[in-house]
């Protein structure tokens, strides 16, 4: 297994989660964040199937002195730290999600469906990326 | 509740854990999907190749899942004004804030990270307020 092939099948596993679940679906997310509506708490069982099998896995993964196919684990080394842009980023992303139901992983899963929506939204998602980069580069 | 679906929900969340799971095994990384989007287009850089995979893997697998069985097609009656202007602020807002869905809410609180669970807390609160103002405050369905 190289790294390549590694993501590709990790990939490949991923959207068809996000498939079976129908988090592809813009509609079913925001059926989850209309709490006062007609509530759909389908997102709280994907939640759930994800933590709990990630949790699991990963007790025993960490374990292993390196991964498979690199020399180190790459996990962040800022879980402690709650800075106000990282709350700051969190409420504009919390924004753009409320108002139609696409995540990055979501909306990608759902270009397959051939409709310009999700397509759209995925060239907006890079121009903000790049806004950012830009923004944040000129600093 | 009578649009709950608790079995295919369960079992897809599951397949997310476990994509996570191996990618940590095999590669040693978060499957964060943001950040892999943000990374995928430094190309120059071979360490960058396995993010174009994965997104890949993710964007294939999900189009012939909804050639195959497309169980509750979206409604995609959404302006373009509104599309541009969320996915803006999805875009900047998740690399502001280090992550998104996938990289705080599921890998980060996988983690017992306070920093994700501070995060998830926030974007959630914030989306649902969002639909909250829209929808019941403002009345429109969008």
């Amino acid at each position: 297994m190289t790294k390549n092939s590694a993501a590709l099948l990790c990939g490949t596993l991923f959207g068809l989660g996000l498939s079976i679940s129908q988090m592809s679906n813009p509609d079913k997310v925001l059926a989850f964040l209309n709490v006062t509506g007609n509530w759909d708490a389908s997102l709280v069982l994907v939640m759930v199937g994800a933590l709990v099998t990630l949790t699991i896995a990963q007790h025993f993964i960490l374990k292993r002195p390196q991964p498979v196919c690199d020399t180190e684990f790459h996990l962040p080394k800022t879980d402690n730290s709650i800075d106000s842009r990282l709350i700051l980023g969190a409420a504009i992303f919390g924004i753009g999600w409320g108002l139609v139901g696409f995540c990055p992983g979501a909306v990608l899963a759902a270009l397959g469906d051939g409709k310009l929506e999700p397509f759209l939204f995925t060239l907006a998602l890079g121009a903000g990326m790049m806004l950012f980069s830009w923004f944040h580069s000129k600093k | 509740m009578e649009n709950f679906t608790p079995y295919s929900a369960f079992f897809g969340g599951c397949l997310i854990g476990l994509s996570a799971a191996l990618l940590l095994y095999f590669n040693g990384r978060i499957a964060g999907i943001s950040g892999m989007i943000a990374g995928a287009f430094d190309v120059k850089n071979n360490e960058n190749h396995w993010r174009l995979f994965f997104l890949g893997g993710l964007i294939i697998s999900a189009a012939v899942f909804s050639h195959f069985f497309q169980s509750s097609p979206a409604t995609y009656s959404r302006s373009t004004l509104l599309l541009i202007v969320s996915g803006i602020l999805v875009g900047y807002g998740t690399r502001l804030g280090n992550g998104c869905t996938s990289g705080h809410a599921v890998c980060g609180l996988a983690r017992f990270s306070k920093r994700s669970a501070a995060a998830t807390v926030t974007f959630m609160a914030i989306a649902m307020l969002t639909v909250y103002i829209t929808r019941h405050l403002l009345g429109v369905s969008i």
